[in-house]
């Protein structure tokens, strides 16, 4: 792993220089390292798109476990009028002592029905939902134990089929994009010629441009970094859209036994990165940038969200006069945007009401003379 | 019609001979075959399925050949239905193919109302046929025949089960037009997983009630193949128009990085299976089913509809032109009836009318004679004031004659006493006179200063003075 590999050679440096001048701070990222090994750390994926594309083998694949034991799947005739549920799977898996709390949040029945308007506002009220927990948590008078169940990451899944992105998709895309990571994935990509893949994903990224979603962007690398892993890092920015395929089932190919699909022409395999981006998603999303995924829905997408509620709150607050309020209000160091602009327009109607009565003073004067 | 042909021949003595020699009419099939190719066949295909399914490849793949096709967005606002037809020909025999894309379907967020374009379409190809087989000049025999005698609906190979759309669009179909399921892209599904899915689409269609294109078991030279093919539905293509060389053989084929899929490979896809069935194999007998099932299901609705019946109330079998001949009394009869009421209603309007008319014409006929009468009465009253006038000018004159006379020859006091007096009297005899007095107080104060008559008109003063005035002139 990159990761590790990068600040144990600092660590390595450090012990090497003279030491009077060794203050000791180096080693800093070890203890980080250690508490957060003990702490353990969460992460909470959502997959959406359309049934039938794949979302929960690659999940399984992700993660090498069987998320999805006993799954009932509906037939047309029930699918035809059906809404959109929010199922979530919560696992603890452990490598090497460090301890991952991961919750998958499924979202069966999105574009299903016949008629899918608004079929994204169960998950945009979900997202809205975990926001406003970790908002009341946080301003609660006891805050040790706060569990954080806002989503970290949405992965989308659209199909290979067509000619680029559908209405839905760009219809989920702009109503989340704002809320979460999106990380847009083109499915099933074992039915595309790499000459297809390519054209689909120049296709896919015009659109997305076009339509001005934002999607996760991957965080420029320091200059200071590795070759290695700043060539990764443009590899992987050139890859998005990532084109994956997922398997359950395990086949024996070229003498091992790999996870793939067995097809009467050949055997796809999952991590090679050959036949589909698989590994590169893998690496980004669990092996370097899950922290930063985390970081980005923290410091942009929750502080957006509060940001927005408090602002509401302060102006509901000002025009209904009430002094409870639903949570408890900090007295805010700087004046708010809102009672600022109630005050000029105060300030601007006693003017106007000072102008007009020297006007009048003067009229009456005038007809006193 | 059939079976009153048959009845016919049922009553007749039917007799079973046998020949005694080749006679020759086993060559009527041949006449047939070869009167049929001279005429050309026309055969249209109908493909329902998602934007970017692999319709139009599909169809270059069937026929080898590169039908011209745009891509279609995924932005369409609606589904619309896109012919576009061809002319073919293989060995002697010429194919008039006419393939009717669906474009947009799938593509929008509210899909109700996605199937109805496509109905709405094989609706006007019937429609356009039974026009043409009830006109009176008709010429059926070079009728270019558009009804759709084939519809390939693609399923989205998603491996778990038919999409909620696709269970409505075929629901709506399967009595319209011969349906043949297909599942599109099939190169991503595995082979286990095909096994799976082919059963449950099977399944949801049976226990949905959708009646899908069976291939035809009653003639003996096809049965075995077909019943076959009929456990093999719905068929699993691939198609692609570039070709590959795998071993020393150029086929056509899709290449992967783990593999090549070829597309004529029985072991690798059903497209084999779909060429032979609807191509090589059914295509008359779809033709066939279009025109005596799916056809005449139509055209007995919309008969139905128009109110013509079979038998009419007693039972007795009635013809179309009785039938016709009933419509058409009755339409002309309510014409009439409408023409009535209609006539009827602008009688009566106009009735209306004309009382309303005459009745404004008498008001303002009295409001005329008030007026005048109005008028006359303040002419009588003017002319009456005009006389007062005059009596009191006249006398005022007279009396200023005697006063003048008076004064002249009497001494200034009596004058003046008289002039008060006349004055006071003159006074008294109204505001008319009081212009009278400014008048010869002015005289006494001013001199005389016009020359002519017309001026002293003009100048109060001058009248007075002048001679025509004392003379009583005026």
């Amino acid at each position: 792993m990159t990761t590790n590999i990068r600040y144990k050679s600092r660590f390595m440096k450090s012990e090497e220089s003279e030491d009077k001048q060794y203050v000791g701070f180096a080693t800093l990222p070890n203890q980080v390292h250690r508490k957060s090994v003990k702490k353990g750390f969460d992460f909470t994926l959502m997959v959406a798109g359309e049934s039938g594309l794949g979302k929960s083998t690659l999940v399984n694949s992700l993660f090498l476990t069987d998320l999805y034991k006993d799954r009932k799947l509906l037939n047309a005739e029930e699918r035809i009028n059906q809404t959109v549920e929010i199922t979530k799977h919560t696992v603890d898996i452990e490598e090497k002592g460090v301890k991952l709390k991961l919750t998958i949040v499924d979202t069966p029945g999105f574009g299903d029905a016949v008629n899918n308007n608004e079929c994204w506002k169960p998950i945009t009220d979900y997202i809205d939902q975990q926001f406003e927990q970790y908002f009341r948590d946080e301003s609660g008078l006891n805050r040790k134990n706060i569990l954080d169940n806002r989503v970290h990451c949405c992965l989308y899944f659209i199909p290979p089929f067509g000619h680029g992105l559908r209405p839905v998709d760009v219809e989920f895309m702009k109503a989340l994009h704002e809320k979460v990571n999106i990380v847009p994935l083109i499915s099933k990509a074992d039915c595309l010629t790499p000459n297809e893949v390519k054209k689909l994903k120049d296709r896919v990224r015009d659109e997305i441009e076009h339509f001005g979603i934002k999607v996760y962007q991957f965080p420029e690398c320091d200059s200071d970094e590795e070759e290695e892993f700043k060539q990764m890092d443009k590899e992987l920015k050139e890859c998005t859209p990532f084109a994956v395929i997922g398997s359950n089932t395990v086949v024996e190919a070229r003498g091992q036994r790999v996870r793939g699909r067995l097809y009467p022409w050949g055997i796809v395999e999952v991590e090679n990165q050959s036949h589909c981006d698989f590994v590169k998603l893998r690496n980004m999303l669990i092996r370097s940038h899950m922290h930063d995924l985390k970081d980005v829905t923290c410091d942009v997408h929750y502080e957006n969200y509060r940001a927005h509620c408090i602002q509401e709150m302060t102006s509901k607050l000002a025009q209904d006069n009430r002094t409870d309020s639903p949570l408890p209000i900090l007295p805010l160091p700087t004046p708010d945007v809102e009672t600022e602009r109630l005050i000029k327009m105060k300030d601007e109607e006693l003017k106007r009401m000072q102008e007009m009565l020297e006007k009048m003073q003067q009229q009456m004067h005038e007809k006193d003379q | 019609m059939a079976a009153t042909d048959v009845d016919i021949f049922s009553n007749e003595e039917k007799r079973n001979l046998s020949l005694g020699g080749h006679v020759g009419f086993d060559s009527l099939p041949d006449q047939l075959v070869s009167k049929s190719v001279t005429q050309g066949f026309c055969f249209n295909i109908l493909c329902v399925g998602e934007t970017g399914i692999g319709k139009s490849t599909l169809m270059n793949t069937l026929f080898n050949t590169m039908f011209e096709n745009e891509e279609a967005s995924h932005y369409q606002n609606g589904v619309y239905l896109r012919p576009r037809t061809y002319d073919l020909q293989e060995s002697n025999v010429h194919l008039k193919l006419t393939i009717v894309d669906t474009v947009g379907f799938g593509d929008q967020i509210n899909k109700e109302e996605s199937y109805k374009p496509i109905v709405d379409y094989i609706d006007t190809q019937f429609e356009n046929y039974l026009q043409e087989e009830l006109k009176i000049k008709r010429s059926l025999f070079n009728y270019h025949d558009t009804r759709i005698h084939i519809c390939l609906y693609f399923i989205s190979p998603t491996g778990h089960s038919l999409k909620s759309l696709d269970l409505v669009t075929m629901k709506k179909l399967d009595s319209k037009v011969n349906i043949i399921p297909i599942i599109a892209k099939a190169d991503t599904i595995s082979k286990s997983e095909l096994h799976k899915f082919k059963i449950k689409i099977m399944s949801e269609l049976v226990s949905n009630g959708v009646q899908i294109y069976q291939f035809p078991t009653d003639d003996e030279a096809v049965t075995e193949i077909n019943s076959s093919m009929n456990a093999h539905l719905p068929f699993a293509v691939v198609g692609s128009v570039e070709e590959v060389k795998v071993g020393n053989k150029t086929v056509r084929a899709r290449q992967y990085p783990w593999g090549v899929v070829q597309v004529e490979n029985e072991s690798h896809c059903d497209f084999v299976k779909l060429r032979e069935m609807l191509i090589r194999v059914n295509m008359e007998d779809l033709r066939e089913q279009t025109h005596a099932r799916h056809y005449e299901l139509y055209r007995r609705c919309k008969l139905e509809e128009m109110g013509f019946k079979d038998t009419d109330p007693d039972s007795q079998p009635f013809s179309l032109q009785e039938t016709y001949e009933a419509k058409r009394k009755e339409f002309l009869g309510d014409l009439q009836r409408k023409e009535e009421g209609m006539r009827q209603m602008f009688v009566n309007k106009v009735k209306e009318t004309e009382g309303e008319l005459k009745e404004k014409e008498r008001e303002l006929h009295e409001k005329f004679e008030q007026l005048k009468r109005m008028h006359q009465e303040e002419k009588k009253k003017v002319e009456e004031k005009r006389r007062e006038l005059e009596e009191e000018m006249n006398a005022f004159n007279r009396r200023k004659v005697a006063a003048e006379t008076l004064s002249l020859s009497q001494p200034l006091k009596k004058d003046k006493d008289k002039k008060n007096r006349s004055v006071k009297t003159e006074n008294q005899s109204g505001v008319n006179l009081s212009n009278s007095k400014v008048m010869m107080a002015k005289a006494n104060m001013e001199p005389l200063n016009c020359q002519s008559w017309w001026q002293a008109i003009q100048c109060c003063t001058c009248l007075v003075h002048s001679d025509a005035w004392r003379q009583g002139l005026f």
